[in-house]
């Protein structure tokens, strides 16, 4: 569904993504893992075209969309949702205002059935319903994800990119994010790619990994075989171990 | 030597590099206003924004300026024993210059820089790159409201401005000093003309273009975080009061 080839990238000449090549199949869950600030949300932009690669194709169904023109972006981002790491919340809108935000935008629904869509969907994100009514600076962090969730699957997308979906949660909310992530997957068979270091519990949701490291894919395949892979750096990064991909 | 040289030239090709991506961010900005969707609950929005929310403060200085002029003119005018030229030349200061130019000073530094934070803020926190996301054009759900609150909004609290300030002349130079009431309105009567107010409409659109351009695209393009939120917020008063001062030359030089 999603192919990435050869993608490369580069900050302040800096070169962050140095030749990625990945495959997202339809209807899995593809989760990108390596340490913090090695490129993984830099690659997740280049997949609705919020980044443009110094070089390199985004194949959606086949069509290159690095060098689709604002237009149509527009029209490929209908097709897609993205969970951010931080939640990208409106600051000045309340909750039901922002998980109805899309449909608000670009559907023609009544109010009444806007309406009973954002409360099934808080309601599947385990939120009662007096959370509609507050603003995100009221909300947890755990409360601000499974409403930018909900926000996100609102629209029933083909496809979601999640961006760090559970950094900063505790043990038991990102539990709660994970299973919540799983179970709207199993009910909708979207297609994903997450971005994670959120290591082993990202093994729980994925369907397939791969490492970044140093701007290039050096490992993949599934959740098990990534736990198993013989390159000691990949070891390293599931083990935890500090200094292990010293610059 | 070369070196000096060469910095100064890269700085000055920098300049002119922000100076034409402001314009195309002004143009791109304009022209989604002709766009569907039109966005009139954001337009509304934004002139309360910029515009109800500074009336308190315009009214406040533009009180305390016709105030000052009223004081000081009387005492200039009363050497040459014209005191009764007290209303035209409140009047034609504040209609012609300092109402125009004050007003935009006051608006950049209360909504200017608030509209500056907002973005930058939307910015660092990835709200801008949501919408982008969700097929919703940041420029024309964000950016073109404000531009279109600022033409509407500061030539408003402009005119709001001149009237409190000529009240606040008449209320020192009739009121405290004993000018007489008819000579200081029929004197601005015949003084002001046409061109005098239109000269202060035009100055006031500009102005509002200006510091609603500036304050949009600083936030628009902020990097790095909170500081630099603090940095684009401090660049926009800064930038928006030079602009508006140099504006107001080359408009006032095109009106004489």
């Amino acid at each position: 569904m999603i192919k990435i080839i050869d993608l490369v990238k580069s900050f302040n000449g800096q070169r962050v993504l140095d030749g990625i090549n990945l495959e997202v199949p339809r209807g899995q869950i593809t989760v990108v893992i390596g340490k913090s600030g090695v490129g993984k949300s830099v690659l997740l932009k280049h997949l609705v075209g919020l980044l443009k690669p110094d070089s390199g194709q985004v194949l959606v169904d086949g069509q290159d969309i690095t060098r689709f023109s604002g237009r149509q972006l527009q029209e490929l981002r209908k097709r897609f949702a993205v969970l951010f790491q931080g939640g990208a919340l409106f600051d000045s809108l309340n909750v039901f205002g922002n998980i109805a935000f899309p449909l608000r935008e670009k559907t023609r629904l009544s109010e009444a059935e806007i309406r009973r869509r954002v409360f099934e969907r808080l309601d599947q994100m385990h939120l009662t319903p007096d959370v509609a009514l507050k603003y995100p600076a009221e909300l947890s962090g755990g409360m601000k994800k499974r409403v930018a969730l909900a926000r996100a699957m609102i629209q029933e997308p083909e496809i979601i990119l999640y961006d760090e979906p559970v950094t900063g949660l505790d043990p038991p909310m990102t539990n709660t994010v994970f299973h919540l992530i799983s179970k709207t997957h199993q009910e909708s068979g979207y297609t994903a790619m997450m971005v994670s270091h959120d290591i082993p519990d990202v093994f729980q949701v994925s369907d397939q990994v791969a490492m970044l490291h140093r701007g290039k894919i050096i490992a993949q395949g599934a959740p098990a075989e990534i736990q198993r892979h013989p390159d000691p750096v990949v070891q390293s990064f599931i083990r935890g171990e500090v200094d292990f991909l010293e610059d | 030597m070369a070196t000096f040289i060469h910095a100064l030239g890269g700085r000055f090709l920098a300049v002119v590099q922000e100076a034409g991506a402001m314009m195309l961010f002004l143009l791109e900005g304009l022209a989604l206003t002709f766009v569907p969707p039109y966005r009139p609950r954001r337009v509304l929005q934004e002139l309360e924004l910029i515009g109800v929310k500074s009336t308190l403060i315009i009214l406040l200085t533009g009180a305390f300026t016709g105030m000052v002029l009223g004081l000081q003119g009387y005492y200039t005018l009363r050497k040459y024993g014209s005191e009764s030229a007290l209303g035209s030349a409140v009047a034609l200061s504040l209609i012609r210059e300092m109402g125009p130019v004050l007003t935009a000073i006051m608006v950049s530094a209360r909504a200017g820089s608030a509209v500056t934070a907002e973005i930058g803020i939307m910015r660092i926190t990835e709200q801008l790159d949501a919408l982008d996301t969700m097929a919703v054009n940041p420029m024309q759900y964000v950016v073109m409201p404000k531009l279109i609150a600022g033409v509407i909004a500061v030539p408003l609290l402009t005119a709001i401005f001149d009237v409190v300030g000529i009240l606040g002349g008449y209320l020192i130079g009739v009121v405290l000093l004993g000018v007489s009431s008819g000579a200081y309105f029929s004197g601005m009567v015949q003084s002001v003309v046409p061109l005098d107010i239109n000269g202060g409409i035009v100055k006031s659109l500009v102005f509002g273009i200006t510091i609603v351009l500036v304050a949009c695209y600083k936030g628009y393009y902020t990097e790095h975080g909170a500081e630099g939120v603090s940095r684009a917020t401090n660049q926009t008063v800064v930038l928006s009061a030079i602009l508006i001062l140099a504006w107001d030359y080359v408009l006032t030089s095109f009106f004489m």
